[in-house]
């Protein structure tokens, strides 16, 4: 129980995947101009992250180990990933239309989303069994959603403000990701 | 051998399940889509310019489905494909609407408006301009390095050879507005085709300023103001501004225009024709002539002389409706007034 604790502080806080890793940067900037979209956003990668961790963990154990296909791990993670994508998104679709519409191009780049692959991948050269990395995917793409809701309601914040027109928009945007980038430096002390 | 194998088994099953997985998501998520919809996309041209104020034919089609967007709203389309659409959805494609043309709003060719220094940068109308707004002495000219060209999807700009501006194919152009949007100089504009009259200069400065510049940029002479016997120009930052709800189509103000900047239609400038059965020789048109184009005595047939500027004022005053509109043979001879003695009258020729 206290492993897992330690996992969950550790993938949210301390080895925050876009914060820490800079993992996942493309639809961090991309969808974090509004909180709302941003958090939608989380969902979808939460959703992918946990059931990728869960399947590429199943897939790596009964198949990949067993027929010494190890050297396929990236290209099986991939197609895992991208399937869990084309479900989230046909399911997107039906259930909320203005959020499909709001995620746009980048709900479909989650396939190419190295967060995804890198869960996945960090999972097995950790040595996690099948709870660890559940958890592991999990927690990380809570990470992921908070460092992203986050950042998008800074953005809101800076796009309703007086900004100098060399600041204004991206070039704002990333000062202020990499000053949260600086701030959650300071949890690194929190695990050894 | 046997490794390879196994692979592909693996990777091949592995992908198997994943596909009979999204195939049933499909069907549990399945949305059926809107046969209107579908159809409306297909009459669409699918150029995917965004002329229509849209992001794409995709969403305009969406749009029209809905119920949000007019039939006509393709710009590209015009006519036809509005008259298609319509049959889709149901409902009368509305009738008469004016057609847009993008117009170049200069005619400074580099034998009328002077260089200020040989540009010798990148050959793109945008980079030229941040050169001391451009290698042109107007400031307010077409540079020609044909930025709109590169934006038009239609093929329906080009740069003219003998001019070295930009002009329009007006069959090809669709109404897109992605040259106007593409011309750092702000030269293109969109203008309904069946303006009669046209000013085709930008300069909005003090004549001796555009005249020691451009043979053909407008000095704000006035001369056009005072010919409008309609009122319907007025002279802002040293411009006429036509409005085209008092305007008839006279043409006057083009065919005063010292130096040419004020176009005019003149391939199809109209002359009044009095049917000599329906005349009563009441007078009126007479009396409603501005040019003095009318004579004829009361309870006389009525004439009507090459003096006429075709503006239609005596055909809407006409009681019995005798006078008819049409476009004339010969240019207008002003010499043709009541009173005066006609030359014989030019051909037109386009």
């Amino acid at each position: 129980m206290n492993d897992l604790l330690l996992i969950v502080i550790g993938s949210v806080l301390v080895n925050n995947f876009v914060m820490s890793q800079f993992l996942g940067i493309c639809p961090f900037r991309g969808v974090s101009k509004k909180t709302e979209t941003a958090l939608g956003m989380g969902m979808a990668v939460t959703f992918v992250m946990a059931l990728a961790s869960l399947i590429t963990y199943l897939i790596q154990a009964y198949l990949l180990v067993p027929f010494k296909l190890e050297y396929m791990q990236t290209i099986a993670f991939i197609l895992v990933i991208a399937v869990l994508v084309q479900i989230v998104e046909i399911a997107l679709k039906k259930i909320s239309r203005s959020l499909y519409q709001a995620l746009g191009v980048y709900l479909p780049l989650i396939t190419t989303n190295c967060a995804v692959l890198g869960v996945a991948l960090l999972n097995t050269r950790q040595g996690y069994n099948l709870i660890e990395s559940v958890v592991n995917g999990t927690s990380a793409a809570i990470g992921f959603t908070i460092a992203i809701v986050m950042f998008a309601s800074i953005r809101e914040r800076l796009a309703a403000s007086n900004m100098p027109k060399w600041m204004d928009g991206f070039p704002g945007a990333l000062i202020t990701a990499g000053l949260m980038s600086l701030a959650f430096q300071g949890f690194s002390g929190l695990i050894h | 051998m046997l490794d390879i194998l196994t692979g592909v088994l693996a990777l091949g099953g592995i992908g198997l399940v994943f596909g009979l997985l999204l195939t049933l998501a499909n069907k549990i998520f399945e949305i059926p889509s809107d046969p209107k919809r579908d159809a409306v996309r297909n009459a669409l041209p699918g150029a995917n310019c965004g002329g229509c104020g849209f992001a794409g034919c995709d969403a305009l089609a969406d749009a029209i489905a809905a119920g949000t967007a007019p039939v006509n709203a393709c710009p590209v389309g015009g006519a036809a494909v509005a008259g298609e659409i319509a049959k889709i959805m149901g409902v009368e494609a509305a009738e008469g609407q004016v057609r847009n043309v993008a117009t170049v709003v200069c005619q400074g060719s580099t034998d009328r408006c002077k260089n200020k220094f040989d540009y010798h940068g990148i050959q793109d109308c945008v980079a030229a301009s941040l050169v001391n707004d451009g290698n042109r002495a107007c400031k307010y000219a077409c540079l020609g390095l044909g930025t709109c060209v590169k934006a038009c999807k239609f093929d329906a700009i080009h740069i003219d050879e003998r001019t070295g501006i930009a002009k329009v194919d007006p069959e090809k152009c669709t109404s897109c507005g992605a040259c106007v949007r593409a011309c750092p100089k702000n030269v293109l504009s969109l203008q309904p085709e069946t303006e009669p009259v046209r000013l085709l200069c930008r300069a909005a400065e003090e004549g001796h300023l555009v005249s020691d510049n451009c043979k053909i940029g407008c000095v704000g002479c006035e001369m056009c103001k005072n010919a409008c016997k309609f009122g319907a120009i007025t002279m802002v930052n040293h411009l006429p501004v036509i409005d085209y709800d008092k305007c008839v189509g006279c043409m006057m103000c083009a065919e005063t225009c010292p130096n040419g900047s004020l176009w005019g239609d003149f391939d199809n400038r109209k002359i009044a024709e009095i049917n000599r059965d329906l005349c009563i020789g009441c007078t009126i048109c007479k009396r409603t002539c501005q040019f003095e184009a009318i004579s004829g005595e009361l309870k006389q047939v009525h004439e009507v002389n090459e003096a006429c500027t075709g503006c239609g004022q005596c055909a809407a005053k006409c009681p019995k409706k005798a006078i008819t509109m049409h476009v004339r043979e010969h240019a207008r001879d002003a010499n043709a007034k009541v009173g005066t003695t006609p030359t014989k009258p030019a051909v037109l020729k386009n």
